[in-house]
């Protein structure tokens, strides 16, 4: 038996060869699949190519080609002198840079402003990354030191006095107001009828309150007076303040556990603030002072960010615990505080702030006109940060709390050292996010007569010395530029904490 | 001997405590005593000194105002008005001018947004660059600036009226604005809506009809061609029998500038067109994330039952994808809303630009005033969110029963 007689389902001859399957990598591969693939996307594709090129051609055209890089004065930017289609001009820029920056800020006193940009960047760099050391103390200097720094640095003028003045000063000014309030009511409780008597005890009795505090704050008031009779107040006052902290912290927080630790954290802080004193010659009138209404430009549209970044955060956290505090009245104010200021638009906030404000504040006592500004970013803010703050808070599973509990932290501590790190640290891309929103919101502050970037770009515009047809689009695209690179900057940098925050989630 | 049940201890002590101070009894309570003392002085001495302030600038306090005329012009008004109409008048003109600008910029953004949103999850590599190039362009320039861009470079470098850019001889846009033909209605107007209505419910009734066949006895009954004809049918026999319902006034150019035909002005373009694009621009990623957030398992299921493309997403991706879409949708339609207080920076009269800009510096009533601009906005944003959560509860008992 053999089985060689050939089967005739078997093939005798070779399968011709098969063309090789389409090319899905390198660049061919890449066109064929993802942009000729079908007829429809074809046309997709060309219709997008034309479309760049209508748009992104003659946009660097503008900004490159045709542009005018060098000229005294707009007939450099005209093009019956160049000859040829002009783009960008420039030299309306180079012109206009100082004030671009700084606004009318002094030229000799640039140099501040200067100082102030690195300090902060120096600052602010080491705590975008996370793989470097010592974040606590970098937040601290960035968060609490470097605005006093620099509000001193950018404004000027010196001190007469520190911690034990102020202290004697707003606790003596809040007492006497009480005073006033006791003794009004108690005046307009004598002319009432029914219900007079019982308004004139609650005046007596508040002004009763109202002079006990004011014996308990004798040997304060008299400190006050004591120092302002030095010849150099702010040493003493300065001396004094730190044997007061230092005894308070001695008292309270030094014990068998933390050892000596808060006492030097203490010592360290007054000696900062002494340097600081010491250098910037805070005790014999400081630096000249440059007045608000002369900054402008990019430096105003810093500090007003900044400023509302860092503000920002503390009336967050403040409100987003209330929201979440089961006192009835405290969880009400904030819900209420939080969503007046997150229902209606920064430009109202601002008008409040502008026109509304100096009505509240004492006759005669005048706010500057950046600091009313700032009050009303710092609310406005302050609420939108409570929200992100409020999520994070959220988000921390309930045994994180209750476990802090069982180890018999108190409410305060619980808070501070288990709920809100973690709180922060799961909500900084939302933060961030915020923060790009709040710089582009900077820009409104240009709508209330402040010269922010975008306000000493209109200003620039109205100079006939510079007007061309093209200046208009040569302001725009260097403003636009700077504004670009700070948010697209930031949302980058969201995005990478992101990813770090969700690296175990990868897969 | 039986062991008596004790009595359970009075809850009325604890149930005080946590009524009063929370979680934290007493000292909760004395908290909030602190905290309300605190409010009330600061209250206390806001009042003082605004009265004396007050007195101090001779303003009296109050809405006796509004009555008085406010004596100025507006150049854009839905109602009509005069230099002698009071400041309710200007009040309700300005709200209108801002409801205006809210509504066409959210029907524009909306448009853009779900195209972009389209562009940015197309196949197509260079489609879905482009997308992304404009919502990180955008998105990252502050609306301000958009809006002074498009007010102050690209409007006014648009030629005057003599060479303005024509569309069908009927649009023109020009630096004065925008001119576009004035409808002005006939005789046939009325039956033409009325046949508009009718078509409308008619279809309306239809496709109910055949959704409750389908579900009933699954026969598929295809009504489109149907509903079709009557939006299309009786509307026209409408116009055979009464005449065209409006004919359009279209503006001519004559001597330096157009008649006839209705002006749209330029603030209103230039504000319109940059919040459209703003907000859509964040409206794009929303309905991105939206749709990617319906898992790739039901489109592919879908499919699988024999569904075409355009029907898996109509009935399938998309209803998912709206319930994770609509929040946010919505907060940036009021996000839109109260960034059209811009306005005022371009001279656009809105809410904010003839109340709070205008009426406030001739009256320096500056407490009632922008007490009244707040106050409106945070109507706006407290009943439209009071919407949304009606919406979220009704979703979730829908999803958990």
């Amino acid at each position: 038996m053999s089985d060689t007689t050939p089967s005739a389902f078997v093939r005798q001859d070779l399968v011709d060869e098969r063309p090789a399957p389409v090319k899905t990598t390198g660049l061919v591969g890449f066109l064929r699949t993802r942009l000729f693939n079908t007829s429809g996307n074809i046309l997709v594709t060309i219709v997008c190519a034309l479309l760049l090129w209508f748009t992104v051609v003659p946009t660097l055209n503008f900004l490159l080609v045709d542009a005018v890089w060098s000229g005294k004065d707009r007939t450099a930017c005209l093009s019956e002198n160049t000859g040829h289609v002009v783009g960008a001009c420039w030299p309306f820029i180079q012109a206009k840079f100082a004030q671009f920056i700084y606004g009318f800020y002094p030229e000799q006193e640039r140099w501040r402003a200067n100082l102030t940009f690195f300090l902060g960047a120096l600052l602010l760099l080491p705590l975008l990354i996370p793989r470097l050391p010592a974040k606590g103390v970098n937040a601290g200097l960035f968060f609490g030191a470097f605005p006093v720094v620099a509000f001193f640095l950018l404004h000027g003028g010196g001190l007469n006095g520190l911690g034990v003045s102020w202290t004697a000063g707003l606790l003596s000014g809040f007492n006497d107001s009480i005073g006033e309030g006791g003794r009004k009511l108690a005046a307009a409780g004598q002319s009432t009828a029914v219900i007079g008597p019982l308004l004139w005890l609650l005046g007596k009795l508040i002004v009763l309150i109202s002079t006990m505090i004011s014996w308990l704050l004798l040997p304060l008031t008299w400190l006050r007076d004591l120092i302002q009779a030095f010849d150099r107040p702010v040493w003493a006052d300065f001396v004094l303040s730190a044997v007061i902290a230092l005894a308070l912290v001695f008292w309270f927080g030094t014990g068998k556990r933390e050892g000596l630790r808060p006492l030097v954290n203490c010592l360290v802080i007054f000696a900062g603030i002494g340097l600081v004193i010491a250098l910037m010659g805070l005790d014999r009138g400081g630096l000249p002072v440059v007045d608000t209404r002369l900054w402008g430009g990019l430096l105003v549209t810093l500090v007003v960010s900044v400023t509302g970044i860092v503000a920002s955060m503390p009336v967050g956290i403040a409100l987003a615990l209330g929201r979440r505090s089961t006192i009835p009245l405290i969880r009400i104010f904030s819900i209420a505080f939080i969503e007046i200021w997150r229902g209606v638009p920064l430009i109202t906030v601002l008008f409040f702030a502008t026109y509304m404000l100096p009505l509240f504040v004492p006759t005669g006592f005048t706010i500057d006109g950046l600091m009313r500004a700032l009050i009303g970013i710092a609310l406005f803010a302050g609420a939108y940060q409570a929200e992100n703050i409020r999520g994070g808070l959220a988000a921390i599973p309930r045994g994180q709390d209750e476990a802090a509990n069982a180890l018999g932290l108190s409410w305060a501590k619980t808070t501070a050292l288990i709920v809100m790190p973690q709180a922060l640290r799961h909500v900084i891309p939302n933060l961030v996010n915020s923060f790009i929103g709040l710089f582009k919101d900077t820009s409104l502050v240009s709508i209330v007569a402040l010269f922010d970037l975008l306000g000493s770009m209109r200003a620039a515009f109205s100079d006939p010395n510079w007007a061309t047809p093209t200046t208009l689009f040569t302001g725009f695209a260097f403003t636009g530029i700077i504004y670009f690179v700070f948010c697209f900057g930031m949302s980058r940098y969201s995005l990478f904490v992101e990813n770090r925050l969700n690296a175990h989630r990868r897969n | 001997m039986a062991i008596e049940p004790r009595k359970p201890p009075s809850q009325l002590v604890p149930r005080l405590q946590r009524a009063l101070g929370g979680r934290a009894g007493w000292s909760g309570f004395v908290v909030q005593l602190l905290f309300v003392a605190a409010l009330a002085w600061i209250a206390y001495e806001i009042v003082g000194n605004a009265r004396a302030n007050l007195q101090a600038q001779r303003i009296t306090a109050g809405f006796g105002f509004l009555a008085n005329n406010a004596g100025f012009d507006v150049n854009q008004t839905l109602i009509s008005y005069s230099g002698s109409d009071p400041y309710t008048r200007v009040f309700l003109v300005g709200l209108l001018n801002t409801l205006l600008v809210a509504v066409i910029g959210i029907f524009f953004a909306t448009v853009i947004g779900f195209l972009v949103a389209l562009g940015r999850l197309s196949p197509n590599w260079l489609l879905s660059r482009i997308a992304g190039g404009y919502v990180e362009l955008v998105r990252n320039l502050p609306p301000l600036f958009q809006i002074l861009f498009w007010y102050l470079a690209v409007l006014a470098a648009l030629p005057n009226p003599r060479q303005s850019i024509s569309i069908f001889d009927s649009f023109f846009l020009s630096n004065r604005g925008l001119v576009i033909p004035k409808p002005i209605g006939n005789p046939g107007f009325e039956p033409f809506v009325a046949a508009a209505l009718v078509a409308i419910v008619a279809a309306i009734l239809l496709a109910r009809y055949s959704r409750q066949q389908l579900f009933q006895s699954g026969r598929v009954i295809k009504v489109w061609p149907y509903v079709l004809g009557l939006l299309i049918g009786l509307p026209l026999l409408s116009i055979l029998i009464f005449g065209l319902p409006v004919t359009f006034e279209v503006p001519v150019l004559k001597g330096f500038n157009f008649s006839g035909g209705a002006r749209v002005i330029p603030e209103f373009v230039a504000l319109t067109l940059a919040l459209s694009t703003y907000t859509a621009a964040f409206i794009a990623e929303i309905v991105r994330a939206g749709i990617l957030a319906v898992h790739k398992g039901q489109m592919e299921a879908g499919s699988s039952l024999g569904l075409q493309r355009g029907s898996v997403l109509r009935l399938i991706v998309i209803p998912q994808a709206m319930r994770v879409i609509l929040p946010p949708l919505t907060s940036q339609y009021l996000n839109l809303t109260k960034n059209s207080s811009l306005a005022v920076a371009i001279g656009y009269p809105d809410l904010v630009s003839v109340f709070a800009g205008t009426s406030l510096s001739q009256t320096g009533q500056a407490i009632e005033i922008i007490g009244i601009t707040m106050g409106v906005y945070l109507l706006i944003s407290l009943v439209t969110s009071l919407i949304m959560s009606i919406y979220g509860w009704r979703i979730s008992r829908s999803m958990g029963g």
